[in-house]
């Protein structure tokens, strides 16, 4: 610890701390534009400088180290000042050069009233300019459908192209010309190839890059604000829903360092149209082979007639990605007082069951603890476009000091340089066995990390392979008291709420895949999206959108969104996390779980909730750790990796190929949005153009 | 600097390939850097295409040498917008450089600046024959032989108005010209009236092995005396070491250089500290964004001597992006640099590389 | 005037040949082995007493720079960088070293290389020098040829010598964006700390000295730092190269004792003042970068480091422009000023923003299209510059048009008076453009 004084406050701060933080650390306030935490430092902004005393010269305090000031002639700590009247005249002085040349036309731009320039003029700058010459013009840029660009704003930061190039991992953005004629864009303005652009607009601390899609559709003080978790993906993003009236406006991360840090995927963010488009507000009922509109009691009774006619073993229900907690708990409350176990949440075809343990399914190693491993094999994932702020940590790990990095399955670009094992289930059999040095590699770490993604799990072998993978990891001693290195991806936000909550088939009972090739006659369909249903069955599907599901369904029951309900999520490492209601679901459209606990009346199984927190009640009491909001219930790792172990089973020959074809359609929200699909074609036509 | 743009469509070749024995140049410049520094090469990749194009950079030079060196195209970009001295519009067969800064201004730029507007038209524009452009640019150092341009790679210095026009016409007809000072003198002397390094005795050979004196006779000295630590310690005055700051008119020094340090008395910096400076963990500059190994590399990287072309040959390290919004699973090797706005016309002879 | 014997740049003018062979008649490349053999200690020791300062600008020991590189090697290679991108208007010194003596720069690298243990070397050249490039690499081959550098060579130390060149950016001669434009980036400055000593070249330890003080380093040792420490004044020794440009009869680079007299300097070699001595106006006495001072301050000054601070300008490169009674004085600043905007790298606000905005002022100001208030202005708008930036350029531009204020304000004034008395027909425009 190093001590220095801070505007007289004498405080101890570790010696690598910048300037800037020793400030915060004493309670200073620093205005800055060009640093940001989670970038590499630039120092050109020149805003943050403070005054060092001793020094002749104002320094940056964003780049300068408590370490790399001098004790005064009889040792007393370094001194700066915050506050000085050299410290104010230097900052009036950057503020008025950002200011000469940025067109202050904040009645139209989308940044006002969350602008840092904006505040910070206000703090620490002067009410008139001196600068009577003409103002620098500079031409727009296209960056794509998503950031929308206005460069005279521009202060050269350069925080975006540092997000792009250091956290995204894609070298797209730069700075062309020098001088005063220095502009930010991309090579020939080309899209950026990033997944989590969007971000970049967020550290814009003008208004130079800000979010296409909502340009001119609001200004942050209309909204309303509301913390929630995203389901985009099984990572779980924290995010924060503003909504204006029953309309949500806008989603933007929230800072939560054990998840996203402060980034979320343009999918988590940009789905917003899609929350309104395609929406179904009415139940519908199948007559004559076409649906039609109907109130609820008549879908009630159309379903309750042919519930039942039907044999509690003819009848099952599959669940979706996006369903929380507490849907999944009504529904399956409610098959298990029809009698019926047909009950399957694992709409990809997976194998794993919680009859292993909980630690057989989870990302043991959790997201924050990919930056301790120090050797990583990722198994038929691609985390990049599966669970992209994975994804990110990996990076961020690598940056700090290149673990060895090995993958088995697609060979793609994951921002990260890796080694390439092989494309399937052999090779993972190959380094079990010891036939590859990447085994010793592991065998040498002190915290291996095994990712295990769907790629692996989902396929036809997918225990088999979920097992092999389980004895590498025994093998290579990934398990110890402090560490549990096997890490199963998951993709989809419901999906470790459904194993902890045991949505899955009891002993003999059909599986989602079964149930959807034909094995029932009555099937409800909990927003499972990604199944085709083959023909026969009657289908009751309760969702949010005119997907597939719905295409096929015979009774339809408009459900919300998680926008539109509380429920709660529990992502890929076992978190559980609340998302809440921002809006109300539209039409006659109901959260879930009513629609369950209207449904069970009619079908004479009344559940014994008439509230959410009636439901909670009786979930927590038979799943206490849903209760443990933004925690990991602890786990027996070593237990649920031997017991995944002692599986065995013959993995096969099959290469691992992502489930994921589309990263910005991988749901019925993200199928519905107009921006996704702007998104989507222009993916898909890069690669067709790269292919030629 | 106004506004320059990467030139129109319709000029830009379809094609860049460097030449076989530029192919070898560049081969070249690569083995001058250690292995994975490639990107060190790139201004003197550039800079030959822009010869091999005859004197501008096109597109696809651009992007062929992010390719050959492994960078990101919009890396490349940046370098061939930064430097002045990359042209991205074509350029006369006669490209003049003129320096309008201060010291030639003072000694009469102005006339040729008018000579130029003249006789070739207004800047980075190619005359209507194709013989001529020329350019304002800054000091090009030579300012004892000002006015001066530069004619593609030649300095033309001690221009008067007579002698530059003679030059222009000579080059116009397609006459030899000589490089150099058109005045006359042999370079940078004072003109006709050369004071110094006129001694003789400063070119036969009679300085070689004289200053050998002094350490035979210290090498003595130190015999008789037994001082031989204090030996070499002949200086005339005890010479007090310099002000670090004193050379700068009022200039101030930085707060921490280790200058100051010694001046100061303090060790500039221990050899600890040297080495916590260079973890690149706390890099104030970010060195690790690139390259695949971000300790710094101490691997012997200047094995290959310049005749021994390809011992350092560059190792790519990380792949390259993928395109715009492509679900990396089906990312193509690389970035075409063929997407652009929807209304931009893309070439579709363009092959992924 | 400086003697014969006493002149490190015997070639300056190149009127002996470049070569290998009358390099070596001139005493290069003599007894190198000798000095390498008294070894790193003593050569740093040498160069530090000879009280050698850098010839680049800033006037920084040499010798001292030298001894901030690491003696053991943490395992990273040490490098040498020569900062050959000699871009400050007024300079022309380097380019004739380069292309008439090259022999004594290769030398000076080696024997600078070998004291901080670098067994590489970079010599960063100006893109626009292209045939002194080929000069300096013909007498690169030159000493590859004679196995007097290379891998296996007569001096036992394992040296490379590479030659890299710039494209036309004059901040590449500031060290850290010369090294940033040496990895093949864009020539933008870093943030010190981390001193180049520490983290320079690919992150490794790193020196980056001018081309005239490693070029003197071979003929010093030779010598002696007491034979060099013996010429000039007290703390500013040794010989320079001065540049003489501007408005004097015979503008010339010549090798000179630091500390004579201005007036020495300009009688003695370069013909006189143009019109005479009472003719004279200013002279800009160390490159574009420093203040200029009014000519009877300037007639008798020493030309050194001190004695030019002293009168609030600097030596810098000790290029001398001279400027004569018929100058446009705000002018000529005008011009200086604009090769800052132009030559602005456009990293950090300060200098980006206000190197455009000082140009712009005082481009109305030398018309006379300004108020008189606006001088005050534009001083302030330099101070905001210098010393709020990451490196000196912004200092750099800023001084010039301090100078122009503190010795010619009567002279801008009388042009806005002169304007408001008699503005011309057409409409005033606000903006410079």
């Amino acid at each position: 610890m190093a001590k220095i004084i801070v505007d007289g406050v004498e405080v101890d701060v570790p010696p690598e701390f910048t300037l800037l933080q020793a400030a915060e650390a004493a309670g200073a306030e620093i205005p800055r534009f060009c640093f940001h935490e989670r970038l590499s430092i630039a120092g050109n902004c020149r805003m943050c400088l403070v005054e060092v005393k001793g020094a002749p010269k104002p320094v940056a305090s964003c780049a300068w180290g408590v370490r790399d000031c001098r004790p005064g002639p009889n040792g007393e700590p370094p001194e700066i000042l915050t506050k000085s009247s050299t410290v104010k005249k230097a900052r009036e002085g950057v503020m008025e050069f950002l200011l000469i040349n940025h067109p202050l036309d904040c009645p139209i731009c989308d940044q006002g009233g969350q602008c840092d320039l904006q505040d910070q003029a206000m703090a620490y700058g002067v009410d008139t300019s001196r600068y009577h010459e003409n103002k620098r013009a500079v031409p727009d840029k296209y960056l794509g459908p998503l950031i929308k660009t206005s460069m005279n704003r521009c202060i050269h930061c350069t925080r975006c192209i540092r997000f792009t190039t250091e956290v995204a991992g894609v070298e797209d953005l730069g700075a062309i010309w020098r001088g005063e004629d220095m502009e930010i864009t991309s090579y020939l303005e080309k899209a950026l190839g990033s997944e989590l652009q969007s971000n970049a607009a967020d550290l814009c601390p003008v208004g130079a890059l800000t979010h296409k899609p909502e340009a001119f559709h609001y200004r942050p003080w209309e909204l309303s604000k509301t913390d929630s978790v995203d389901v985009m993906d099984a990572v779980g993003s924290s995010i924060r829903v503003d909504s204006r009236g029953r309309e949500v406006m806008r989603i933007l991360p929230r800072v939560n360092e054990a998840v996203n840090e402060e980034w979320i995927t343009d999918k988590a963010r940009h789905i917003v149209d899609g929350l309104r488009l395609q929406r179904l507000d009415r139940p519908f009922v199948r007559v004559d082979g076409r649906l039609q509109v109907a109130t609820w009691p008549q879908a009630f009774a159309a379903i309750a007639e042919r519930v039942k006619g039907t044999h509690r073993n003819k009848i099952g229900a599959i669940a979706g990605d996006l369903a929380s907690v507490e849907d999944l708990f009504a529904l399956k409350s409610l098959m298990t007082a029809l009698g019926v176990a047909n009950i399957d949440a694992r709409q990809d075809g997976s194998q794993m069951s919680p009859a292993h343990g909980r630690a057989s399914y989870l990302f043991n190693a959790t997201i924050a603890g990919i930056e301790e491993a120090d050797a990583i094999l990722i198994v038929g994932s691609n985390p990049r476009i599966e669970a992209s702020l994975v994804n990110v940590r990996i990076r961020k790990r690598w940056r700090m000091a290149p673990p060895p990095i090995a993958l088995i399955g697609e060979r793609v670009d994951l921002t990260y340089p890796y080694a390439y094992l092989g494309a399937g289930a052999e090779t993972l059999a190959d380094v079990a066995a010891g036939r590859h040095s990447f085994l010793d590699t592991l065998k040498g770490a002190k915290r291996p990390l095994i990712i295990v993604g769907p790629g692996a799990y989902a396929g036809a072998n997918g225990l088999a392979v979920l097992s092999l993978a389980a004895q590498l990891a025994v093998t290579v001693g990934a398990v110890s008291d402090e560490w549990n290195g096997f890490s199963v991806l998951h993709t989809a936000a419901s999906r470790v709420g459904a194993l902890d909550l045991g949505f899955v088939p009891g002993e003999g009972a059909l599986s989602a895949r079964e149930m959807a090739d034909g094995a029932v006659e009555v099937l409800f369909n909990l927003g499972a999206d990604e199944v085709d249903i083959a023909p026969g069955a009657f289908v009751i599907y309760q969702g949010t959108h005119g997907d597939r599901g719905a295409h096929r369904a015979d009774v339809i029951l408009p459900g919300a969104t998680y926008t539109e309900k509380s429920g709660t999520y529990v992502n890929t490492e076992g978190r559980v996390q609340m998302a809440n209601r921002a809006a109300f679901a539209p039409g006659d459209a109901r959260e879930d779980w009513a629609i369950l606990r209207a449904l069970s009346d009619v079908l004479g199984h009344r559940l014994p909730f008439d509230s959410l927190a009636a439901l909670r009640q009786r979930l927590y009491a038979e799943h206490p750790h849903f209760a443990a909001i933004d925690s990991i219930a602890p786990s027996d790792g070593a237990a649920g990796l031997n017991a995944l172990a002692a599986l065995g089973g013959s993995p096969g020959r099959e290469a691992f190929t992502s489930p994921v074809k589309d990263f910005y359609l991988t749901n019925p929200i993200a199928r519905s949005s107009q921006v996704m699909a702007e998104c989507s074609a222009l993916a898909r036509n890069l690669r067709l153009e790269a292919a030629e | 600097m106004a506004v320059r743009r990467l030139a129109p469509d319709d000029i830009q070749p379809k094609s860049f390939a460097f030449s076989p024995e530029n192919e070898i140049f560049a081969q070249e410049q690569i083995a001058k850097y250690p292995p994975g520094r490639q990107a060190s090469a790139v201004i003197p990749l550039l800079w030959r295409a822009q010869e091999q194009t005859g004197g501008w950079l096109p597109r696809k030079a651009i992007e062929a040498i992010a390719v050959r060196l492994d960078m990101p195209d919009i890396r490349v970009l940046e370098v061939a917008t930064f430097y002045t001295m990359f042209n991205l519009d074509p350029v006369g067969k006669h490209f003049i450089q003129f320096c309008g800064t201060t010291p030639c201004a003072l000694r009469g730029a102005g006339e040729i600046k008018k000579i130029l507007e003249r006789r070739v038209g207004e800047q980075s524009h190619v005359s209507a024959d194709g013989n001529f452009s020329w350019l304002e640019v800054e000091c090009l150092g030579a300012c004892c032989n000002a006015p001066m341009v530069q004619i593609n790679h030649d300095y033309y210095e001690d221009l008067a108005p007579e002698n530059f026009e003679k030059l222009l016409d000579d080059l116009a007809a397609g006459r030899p010209v000589k490089p150099g000072p058109q005045s006359g003198r042999r370079s940078s002397e004072p003109a006709d009236a050369v004071k110094t390094l006129t001694d003789p005795a400063l070119y036969d050979g009679s300085v070689v092995g004289a200053w050998r004196k002094r350490f035979e006779e210290e090498a003595i000295k130190a015999v008789e005396t037994g001082e031989a630590a204090n030996a070499t310690a002949t200086a005339a005055a005890n010479p007090k070491p310099a002000k670090p700051d004193a050379g700068r008119a009022i200039g101030t020094e930085s707060a921490d250089t280790p200058a100051k340090r010694v001046k100061e008395g303090d060790a500039p910096v221990s050899a600890a500290e040297r080495k916590d400076a260079a973890d690149q963990t706390r890099a104030s500059v970010d060195q690790t964004s690139k390259g695949a190994v971000p300790t710094p590399q101490s691997d012997k990287s200047y094995g290959a001597t310049p005749s021994k072309p390809g011992s350092g040959q560059a190792t790519p390290d990380a792949p390259t992006t993928p395109v715009a919004g492509t679900p990396p699973s089906d990312a193509p090797a690389r970035r075409d640099g063929s997407e652009s706005k929807p209304d931009v016309v893309v070439d579709p002879t363009k092959k992924p590389s | 005037m400086l003697q014969d014997r006493d002149r490190i740049f015997t070639n300056l003018y190149g009127l002996q040949s470049p070569d290998l062979a009358a390099a070596k008649m001139r005493g290069n490349w003599d007894g190198t082995k000798f000095l390498l053999e008294k070894g790193r200690d003593w050569i740093i020791d040498e160069m530090k007493k000879s009280g050698l300062r850098g010839r680049g600008g800033a006037g920084f020991p040499t010798g001292m720079k030298w001894s901030f590189m690491p003696k053991q090697s943490d395992g990273r290679p040490s490098y040498l960088v020569v900062n050959a991108d000699e871009s400050e208007p007024g300079t022309c010194k380097d380019r004739e070293i380069m292309r008439h003596d090259p022999h004594l720069l290769i030398e000076g690298c080696l024997i600078a290389s070998f004291a901080m243990n670098a067994n590489a070397a970079y010599i960063y050249i100006r893109g626009e020098y292209v045939a002194e490039r080929y000069a300096l690499q013909k007498a690169i081959d030159e000493a590859y040829e004679a196995r007097l550098i290379g891998q296996d060579n007569i001096h036992g130390f394992p040296f490379e010598l590479y030659l890299h060149h710039g494209a036309g950016a004059y901040i590449c001669g500031e060290e850290t964006a010369l090294l940033e434009s040496l990895e093949g980036k864009k020539g933008m400055p870093r943030l010190k700390p981390p001193f180049p000593a520490n983290m320079g070249l690919y992150g490794c330890p790193t020196t980056v000295n001018n081309v005239e003080s490693i070029a003197v380093a071979g003929t010093i040792l030779r010598r002696g730092a007491s034979w060099f420490s013996a010429i000039g004044r007290p703390n500013n020794v040794g010989t320079k190269l001065f540049c003489v440009s501007g408005h004097v009869e015979k503008p010339c680079n010549v090798e000179e004792a630091m500390g004579l007299t201005f007036r020495e300097l300009i009688d003695t070699h370069c013909g006189g003042i143009r019109g005479g001595w009472d003719n004279l106006l200013a002279v800009i006495p160390g490159g574009s970068s420093v203040p200029c001072v009014p000519a009877h301050e300037i007639m008798d000054a020493y030309m050194d480091f001190d004695t030019l601070r002293n009168l609030k300008s600097g030596l810098g490169t000790a290029a001398v422009i001279v400027m004569d009674k018929s100058t446009d004085i705000v002018r000529a600043i005008t011009r200086i000023s604009y090769f800052y905007k132009h030559e602005s790298c456009g990293q950090c606000t300060p200098c980006r923003e206000g190197t455009g905005w000082m140009w712009r002022v005082l481009t109305r100001m030398s018309e006379g299209r300004a108020q008189r208030r606006e001088i005050d202005m534009l001083l302030e708008v330099s101070t905001q510059i210098e010393g709020h930036t990451i490196c000196a350029l912004g200092d750099a531009a800023a001084w010039p048009v301090q100078g122009l204020i503190r010795h010619f304000r009567h002279e801008i004034e009388k042009r806005i008076d002169d304007y408001a008395a008699n503005p011309h027909s057409e409409s005033v425009m606000l903006a410079a453009e």
